[in-house]
């Protein structure tokens, strides 16, 4: 599926993408382009190609083919305009490192510069992920959802164009996915930091997608949720017939009748 | 305590303090200790040959424990690193007790590699310690923010570009010549309590880093001194008296 032409120069373009890990395909021609202040979601399950096309955008897995840009240059000349929330965060209880301390951090500068350059961006990027109640706690301390969002001030103190989180709704409650969604979707809005968050489930992020890269088995569908989540478009990349529900304004992919979706074969091939 | 002729071992001691609890507050971050146990007694081979062969203990146990740290990367490439630091760990002290056997007459003297030798220090090697802490602390100073991330969290410092391998190396490295510093002094069995247990104790009581890297410096300091107080008055060995309330550093530090 063609990419949707961006408004303007877009922060992040993959284009052609395709990635091999000894041999077999992770990734295949995989394109799309996040233009500034989007949300996109890469959406798939376990083995999908999710995080191998994150650490693409990141510069640590090298491609087979294609290209992947930021704003124009390749990832790896870009870092300081990159933030990114790995997936699995836990700090020790007794790390000697408050939330502050920790955004400190995310500020990249010479040793002999004790304080940051700028004495604000500390506490905007406190403000912004809404963290002042928790800035002075050892952050091994903090709750899950508190620990992801000091993460993403980290991430943000460096005033990044583009905010990269592995799984973030992972291991959260409700309640907290809820106040992380609309967080990202504040940043993405007020700040016009673009946004790439990969989730199994695009449910809790519909009311902030701009964009979709719906993956399969390496292979994607991109583009709005609208355009991507149908019956007909899923049921050619998956290979076999998926059933689009709506419910309430949640969506469910589901085989259209399991006992045939669990036998692929006959439907195997017609996308080819 | 403060005559003549202790000042020597009070100042040698001051400085190897210094020295471990400034290098020990990375050593609980990065979740290093068993290393920390590991690379005083890699070192401990060196010193029974430089014993052996009759040359400066310093250049053996130095030598042995790079050799230590060389060991450590290259099987913890192979595998898991905890498996590795064993595996160090039995096979030089394996190394020590043969050359232990080639030099019976120097059982004496390596008793002291083991427990150390404190009362026993030259003035000759305060100089070099001396050179040696400074330079420790400004390499931790160059490279305190980058360190303590990639300490804290691999995950962040690798999206910050800091370089993995780089830090372990730099790490380790610093660690060996430490712990080789420090035998002498408090032998290769007590190495461990001075790295360990202030910067441990410093980390429980203060939040921020900077202040818990200076706190776990003054701990180290007041552990040592109160351990050559007592070992002085009650002309016990001092190793007993650093191990005992390094233990007890750590406890009340839990307590608090």
């Amino acid at each position: 599926m063609p990419p949707v032409p961006p408004p303007s120069l877009p922060i992040l373009q993959v284009a052609g993408v395709s990635v091999r890990i000894e041999a077999k395909a992770i990734l295949t021609d995989i394109h799309f382009a996040v233009a500034s202040g989007q949300v996109c979601a890469l959406i798939g399950e376990n083995g999908a190609g999710k995080t191998t096309l994150l650490r693409s955008i990141l510069g640590v897995q090298s491609l087979q083919s294609g290209t992947i840009q930021i704003l124009g240059q390749p990832a790896t000349r870009q870092l300081h305009r990159l933030g990114y929330v790995p997936q699995k965060i836990s700090f020790d209880p007794d790390l000697p490192l408050r939330t502050r301390d920790l955004v400190d951090l995310g500020i990249p500068r010479p040793f002999w510069r004790w304080r940051p350059p700028d004495p604000h961006a500390v506490a905007e990027a406190i403000h912004a992920v809404d963290g002042e109640g928790f800035a002075n706690q050892r952050v091994g301390r903090l709750s899950g959802g508190q620990q992801q969002r000091a993460v993403i001030a980290h991430a943000l103190a460096r005033k990044p164009k583009l905010l990269l989180l592995d799984e973030p709704l992972a291991n959260l409650d409700f309640a907290s996915a809820n106040h992380l969604v609309q967080l990202l979707g504040r940043l993405a809005k007020e700040q016009g930091i673009s946004i790439v968050v990969t989730a199994h489930d695009m449910n809790p992020l519909l009311p902030i997608l701009d964009q979709l890269v719906y993956l399969v088995g390496g292979r994607a569908a991109t583009g709005s949720v609208a355009e991507v989540v149908r019956t007909e478009v899923l049921t050619k990349l998956y290979g076999y017939p998926v059933e689009v529900l709506q419910h309430h304004g949640r969506l469910l992919v589901l085989p259209e009748n399991p006992r045939q979706g669990l036998e692929i074969p006959c439907y195997a091939h017609d996308h080819d | 305590m403060f005559a003549t002729f202790y000042w020597n071992t009070w100042l040698a001691a001051s400085l190897l303090a210094l020295a471990a609890g400034s290098l020990g507050f990375f050593v609980i971050l990065r979740r290093n200790a068993f290393a920390a146990h590991a690379l005083p007694l890699a070192a401990f081979p060196g010193g029974a040959l430089a014993t052996f062969l009759g040359i400066s203990p310093l250049l053996g146990l130095a030598g042995f424990a790079l050799l230590g740290v060389l060991f450590l990367r290259l099987f913890s490439r192979q595998g898991r690193r905890d498996v590795a630091i064993g595996l160090l760990l039995s096979s030089f002290l394996a190394l020590g007790g043969l050359l232990l056997s080639l030099g019976r007459e120097y059982a004496a003297r390596v008793y002291g590699l083991l427990f150390g030798e404190a009362w026993a220090i030259p003035a000759q090697s305060l100089q070099p310690l001396a050179v040696l802490c400074v330079l420790l602390l400004l390499l931790l100073l160059w490279q305190f923010r980058p360190l303590l991330l990639q300490s804290s969290s691999p995950a962040l410092a690798s999206a910050a570009a800091i370089p993995m391998d780089r830090m372990d190396w730099f790490f380790l490295l610093l660690l060996a010549i430490v712990c080789a510093a420090a035998v002498p002094l408090v032998g290769t069995l007590l190495v461990f309590t001075l790295l360990v247990s202030p910067a441990a104790a410093a980390q429980r009581l203060l939040a921020r880093p900077l202040a818990a890297w200076l706190l776990s410096m003054l701990l180290a300091e007041i552990l040592v001194w109160s351990a050559l107080a007592l070992s002085y008055w009650s002309n016990w060995p001092l190793g007993f008296f650093i191990g005992t309330l390094g233990a007890g550093l750590f406890l009340s530090s839990r307590r608090w």
